[in-house]
């Protein structure tokens, strides 16, 4: 049994023998864990990832005459001003106003990079903050504090992102090819800050932090913290980050984001600290879920270890489809060296936290009013097989006074779709089939999308009707256009 | 050699790849292929020792080739994330052994996917 002052004395005499993750992995598959203990200090997890819930504070010191904010923005980037006069806070995921491919996360990285930028604002033009507009340009030099405070960074895990539908998908999670073409996941696995502290007794709130090169500290727990999928809120300032560990990116498609270098150090007090400090890649499970399902709960296509994901290839549906990390082990491992050096150099002393973080909390979707799916508003279909007569289509329709007719064959398997105006014109034609007269690339819904995945691709392709059926396109009803007016009363 | 071919509104109704096939008895490998009615671009992989004879059958044909010569490049924004990594059709990207990802630019086919992709912009086609 250590303290964390014991280890901070060895800090400052320079005897600490301080780790990475990774090469704890290495001793932990070797030593026992009381050796352990005996043998090793501390440990340096680390992270490097694209973290959307990341910002900061900045004070911009008052203007002659003064001006409170009603909005403001830096780079043609708004940041939030519902704050004190001259308070702003910069978020990384909100998008130029003006700039392509550029958002709050690139004015974070051109601070950080000792750049200035343009400061524009507006204000209400009160007794006390007279003035009504300024223009001007900052750098860090410039400001009072430029404070990172991250709401949630340092996800413990994650779930991996595939996508079923035929369609590419440009997510938060990266390109993802239709049909399964590959899988994305997030996170570093068994170097990760907090798989390596699953029962958060040395990381809570106080703990101190490398944040993109800065000391930092965890200020809480993260939003949306829910073990094992834990995260932390954490600060740091904009002044002491390097720029090699932090980096503005975009994905296309979704918003700017930022990635963030974090490394945690653990201290190694006991062997139930240093058992944990064991944990291997295919210990770490999660989910690959399935993104072409446009839905909260997303169908969860198989359960996935971290060891699987990082080997480059995972099995779907018997087929081998490749995988993306989007976290850089490279710059982890960066991360970790470098919070290691600044430790045996005495850069760096580790704090003992005030308070612990929950180990147990839910994560509650958010209150909406009910949704309605398609199963909700789709009625039973009149439909009729392929080598039926064009009269008898027409005979159907007027019988049941319907102006849709799903093809199946035999099997209630869908082929096409007629309309009545199909059959108008095949009256024309003199065909006698409905096989000859039908549209073949019918556009579907499945019975438990939302109906404004329904509304759309009404409104997208410019029909009235949608067959509604299940993944191996057997009909199920159908949706019209006509229904779903009613329902939303337009 | 890998060739970038474009058809006009008249090559792209012939089954031109087919002829050229036959003609050559070059074994022709498509890549990728972008065809519409009215025209078409097709990247297709040529075994060396028939590329002569290929590329003057196709010229008959009035198909408008260009080789693709210039491969994929990166600049120093990469942070060696990987998510280009599953993207590209030929595994150009790939993570070496201390977790940075490396190119093999040589089997770059120029369909550009990973442009869009890589999310801090490192990835162009030098001019
Ligand atoms: S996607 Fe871009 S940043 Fe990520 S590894 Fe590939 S080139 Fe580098
Ligand atoms: S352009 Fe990019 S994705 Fe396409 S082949 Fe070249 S490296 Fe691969």
């Amino acid at each position: 049994m250590k303290t964390i002052e014991e280890i901070n004395e060895k800090i400052r005499r320079g005897e600490v023998c301080v780790v990475t993750a990774t090469e704890m992995k290495e001793i932990t598959s070797q030593l026992n864990p009381e050796e352990v203990v005996k043998e090793v200090d501390v440990v340096t997890t680390g992270t490097f990832g694209a973290m959307c819930s990341t910002g900061a504070f900045v004070n911009f010191g008052h203007s002659d005459p003064p001006i409170k904010f009603k909005k403001v923005w830096l780079n043609d980037v708004e940041a939030y001003a519902g704050l004190a006069a001259v308070d702003a806070f910069i978020g990384a995921t909100k998008p130029s106003e003006t700039r392509e491919l550029y958002g709050g996360a690139h004015v974070i990285e051109e601070l950080v990079a000792g750049k200035e930028v343009e400061l524009r604002a507006i204000g209400f033009g009160t007794d006390c903050y007279p003035r009504k507009e300024i223009e001007t340009s900052v750098s860090l030099e410039d400001v009072n504090q430029a404070e990172m405070v991250n709401p949630r960074n340092a996800y413990q895990r994650y779930r991996a992102a595939t996508n079923s539908s035929d369609k590419l998908l440009r997510t938060y999670m990266g390109t993802l090819l239709p049909n399964f073409g590959n899988v994305t996941f997030a996170g570093t696995g068994e170097i990760s800050p907090l798989n390596n502290d699953p029962e958060f007794r040395t990381i809570g709130i106080g703990t101190r932090i490398f944040l993109c090169g800065a000391k930092g500290y965890v200020i809480g727990e993260g939003t949306q913290h829910s073990p094992p999928f834990g995260t932390l809120m954490v600060k740091g300032s904009l002044r002491e980050m390097k720029p090699e560990f932090l980096k503005a990116c975009y994905f296309p498609g979704y918003a700017p984001s930022i990635y963030l270098g974090i490394g945690i150090p653990i201290p190694v007090l006991d062997e139930e600290i240093a058992r944990a400090l064991a944990v291997r890649d295919h210990e770490i499970k999660t989910t690959i879920i399935d993104f072409g399902v446009a839905r909260r709960q997303r169908p969860v296509v198989r359960e996935v270890s971290y060891a699987e994901l990082k080997s480059g290839k995972v099995e779907i549906n018997g087929e081998e489809v490749r995988v993306s990390p989007l976290s850089s082990y490279y710059m982890a491992e960066k991360v970790m060296r470098e919070l290691k050096k600044m430790i045996e150099r005495g850069e760096f002393l580790l704090s003992t936290p005030v308070e612990r973080i929950k180990r147990t909390e839910v994560f509650k979707p958010m209150k909406q009013k009910e949704i309605k799916i398609v199963k909700d508003v789709m009625v039973k279909a009149v439909t009729i097989e392929e080598d039926s007569s064009i009269e008898t289509a027409a005979k159907l329709m007027i019988e049941k006074n319907v102006n849709h007719l799903p093809v199946i064959d035999r099997e209630n398997v869908l082929r096409g779709i007629v309309t009545s105006w199909d059959i108008a014109k095949a009256v024309m034609k003199k065909t006698s089939k409905v096989a000859d007269i039908m549209t073949r690339e019918v556009v579907t819904v499945y019975p438990e999308d939302p109906i404004a995945i329904a509304v759309s691709k009404l409104e997208k392709f410019d029909i009235s009707a949608l067959p509604v059926i299940d993944a191996r396109r057997k009909v199920l009803g159908i949706v019209t256009s006509e229904a779903l007016s009613k329902l939303l009363g337009r | 050699m890998l060739l970038l071919l474009r058809f006009d509104a008249k090559t792209v109704r012939e089954p031109i790849i087919s002829l050229t096939a036959i003609k050559t008895g070059a074994l022709i490998n498509i890549l990728k292929a972008d065809v519409g009615a009215r025209k078409g671009e097709l990247i297709v992989e040529v075994p060396e020792d028939k590329a002569k004879e290929v590329l003057e059958v196709l010229k008959k044909m009035g198909v408008d080739i260009q080789e693709i010569t210039k491969s994929i490049a990166r600049n120093d924004n990469c942070v060696h994330c990987g998510a280009c990594v599953s993207i590209c059709p030929t595994e150009v990207f790939y993570l070496n052994g201390e977790n940075k990802v490396e190119l093999r630019a040589e089997k770059c086919i120029h369909c550009g996917a990973c442009v869009k992709v890589c999310p801090t912009m490192a990835l162009y086609f030098p001019i």
